[in-house]
């Protein structure tokens, strides 16, 4: 594009800038200001390395009467073999994560985060009622599943400096597909 | 003869594939005759004299205009069940209470009444009021902010047709041996709608996101409160805050008032009754995003992040909701879609993929949406294995059961692709079967 050599150079700048507008995002803006409580009301999630654990802390044998009260109408405890509670998962007693289905992968079995444990069950247990406990008894409960599935000692207290550094026995068992699925497993034909 | 008494004679250069698939141009040929015959007949009918014999819909006037439409009476049956193609050894109380499938075998076109389009929640359907729900988008960005539906609502929308399949869907094909479940059982948690929103990158944009953002936690206000992490590409590619499913506010069941939508992901990434998107650079690894929604692959090592659905097609016509009952020419008809684009091809075999015909795709085709196919077949009353075979713009083809199982193994639960066979017996019955 040629300007006229006699423009000042402050309309040329001008000219340019309006030139260039068109190329700018012209979207209205219509989001107000969040603040830190609509944050806390509406996010929840725990991060591998443990970023936004909360405080608290709990162990298994705390745990495990938690889970007689909380979990024990759908879940069978170890050792029990409630038919209608199984349909729904076993939650432990399985140490073979090549079990055909996915309701034979447990916690121990197949679980790679041990943060995703108390993540989801704070959001979404018991099912009944879900975040009706506290952050401590949710690590309590946290506690008590690693425990049966043999991932923790009994006495290891867990809370959130602890809980991001257990190591889960399938932590190496997964493979990330996005945006594409490794070579061997692909099914594109020709 | 047809019943219509319209000659349609298919000679051997129609056939082109064997088992009785025809030219995919067969009816389109016949059409023109069929047409002169219904106009001769309309006018032999305007000399006869009036009221005789009509039916009371037609002597007496019907009843006052609708303020929300309603069907028939008479298509009451035709609903989503709830129920589950599992075997005993899947059975679970909660995906059978909290799914409910599309009558796949009813729909003829491309797009699922809002009232039919499956629904898959994971602890129940919310009862929001959207004056008091918001989603705030926070992390990596300079500006966390919050929207309401009435701010949305200002917002320049775009309005585009999309499939939406659970990657669970035709799960059950990965059993070891065929389901005896209806076509709507196996296949039925696919649908298809347009979905006006508003798109992601344009509130990202007034957020002010940071170069370094690489995911997006979406979470949902549902009790459970559903988390996935979305790549930060696709975030800024095509993903919309859906705030309408075929021209009404999407609804309870569907996420209302305001839904992530991922075109071609898996239907568990577009968070229903979305309430916060955070923005960072690591996903979160949520219970859906390893423990479910991942597949065992033969070695022992689980797909994760399997987002984008494989291209795909499914018979909905004759499919085992039906029998054949005469011997005779039929229309083969089914759907076909792909997570990437475009569906270029879908073939179709009567001989259980030993030759193929090319059949006629429905316009329009559009990307990441169902497409229409058809082709006329002959069935001669003996034997026949159905099948089609999707192909997408991009290359992909629709594998074969085998194929697939000798790539992925047998123990995956989600992102069964693969072609399905439908059996059609001697008698006319019709079953699922593995060819």
């Amino acid at each position: 594009m040629s300007m006229p050599k006699s423009l000042p150079k402050s309309l040329l700048f001008t000219a340019l800038l309006m030139a260039a507008q068109p190329a700018l995002a012209q979207q209205p803006h219509f989001g107000v200001p969040a603040s830190q409580a609509d944050i806390d009301k509406s996010f929840w999630s725990i991060f591998p390395d443990g970023e936004f654990l909360p405080d608290g802390e709990g162990t298994a044998d705390k745990g495990k009467e938690l889970f007689e009260v909380n979990c024990n109408m759908c879940h069978n405890l170890p050792g029990e073999d409630d038919p209608t509670k199984n349909q729904i998962g076993k939650l432990f007693g399985i140490k073979d994560k090549s079990g055909k289905t996915n309701l034979q992968q447990t916690i121990g079995s197949y679980w790679p985060y041990p943060t995703t444990v108390f993540d989801y069950i704070r959001r979404a247990m018991p099912l009944v009622a879900p975040m009706s406990l506290s952050n401590s008894e949710y690590y309590s409960l946290t506690a008590y599943l690693l425990y049966e599935n043999g991932v923790i000692d009994e006495d290891q207290v867990i809370n959130k400096d602890t809980l991001p550094k257990v190591k889960m026995p399938n932590r190496d068992g997964f493979i990330n597909a996005y945006p594409d699925i490794p070579e061997k497993y692909k099914t594109r034909f020709k | 003869m047809d019943k219509k008494g319209n000659s349609i004679i298919i000679d051997a250069a129609d056939h082109v594939a064997k088992g009785g698939v025809l030219n995919r141009r067969l009816f389109l040929n016949s059409a023109i005759a069929s047409t002169a015959a219904l106009a001769t007949a309309r006018a032999a009918f305007a000399q006869e004299a009036v009221g005789e014999g009509q039916d009371d819909w037609t002597l007496i006037p019907g009843s006052s205009a609708e303020l929300y439409g309603s069907r028939s009476r008479f298509e009451e049956e035709r609903v989503k069940r709830r129920l589950t193609p599992m075997s005993d050894e899947f059975y679970n109380l909660r995906l059978t209470k909290y799914t409910a499938r599309t009558p796949l075998d009813h729909m003829l076109g491309t797009i699922t009444p809002n009232g039919l389009h499956f629904e898959r929640t994971h602890q129940g359907i919310p009862d929001i009021d959207p004056d008091q729900h918001f989603l705030v988008i926070h992390g990596m960005v300079k500006n966390p902010l919050k929207f309401d539906i009435n701010a949305l609502e200002n917002y320049p929308t775009v309005s585009k047709q999309f499939f939406l399949e659970c990657s669970g869907n035709s799960g059950t094909l990965w059993s070891e041996t065929p389901t005896n479940e209806s076509l709507q059982a196996i296949h039925g948690l696919l649908s298809g709608a347009e979905w006006t929103g508003v798109l992601l990158s344009t509130l990202l944009d007034e957020c002010g996101v940071s170069k370094d953002a690489k995911w997006i936690i979406a979470e949902g206000a549902d009790n459970g409160m559903m988390t996935r992490s979305i790549p930060i590409d696709k975030a800024l590619d095509d993903t919309m805050i859906a705030i309408r499913q075929n021209g009404e506010r999407i609804r309870p069941s569907q996420g209302y008032p305001m839904r992530l939508f991922n075109p071609g992901f898996e239907g568990n990434t577009s968070v229903k009754w979305l309430r916060s998107l955070y923005v960072t650079d690591r996903p979160v690894m949520s219970i859906q995003e390893t423990v479910k929604y991942t597949d065992m692959m033969p070695d022992n090592m689980s797909l994760q992040f399997t987002l984008e659905q494989d291209v795909k097609s499914i018979i909905t016509k004759p499919s085992n909701a039906m029998s054949l009952k005469q011997k005779g020419l039929y229309e083969v008809t089914g759907l076909a879609w792909s997570g990437k684009g475009r569906i270029s091809r879908v073939e179709v075999s009567a001989d259980g993929g030993k030759t193929w015909g090319d059949a006629m795709l429905q316009d329009p085709i559009l990307p990441k949406m169902l497409t229409r196919f058809r082709i006329p077949w002959q069935w001669y009353g003996g034997p026949a294995i159905l099948q089609s075979r999707a192909y997408d713009e991009f290359g992909s083809i629709q594998p074969t059961r085998n194929q697939l199982i000798a790539a992925r193994g047998r123990k995956p639960t989600y992102h069964f692709h693969a072609i399905q066979s439908w059996g059609v017996q001697s008698n006319g019955e019709i079953k699922n079967v593995y060819a």
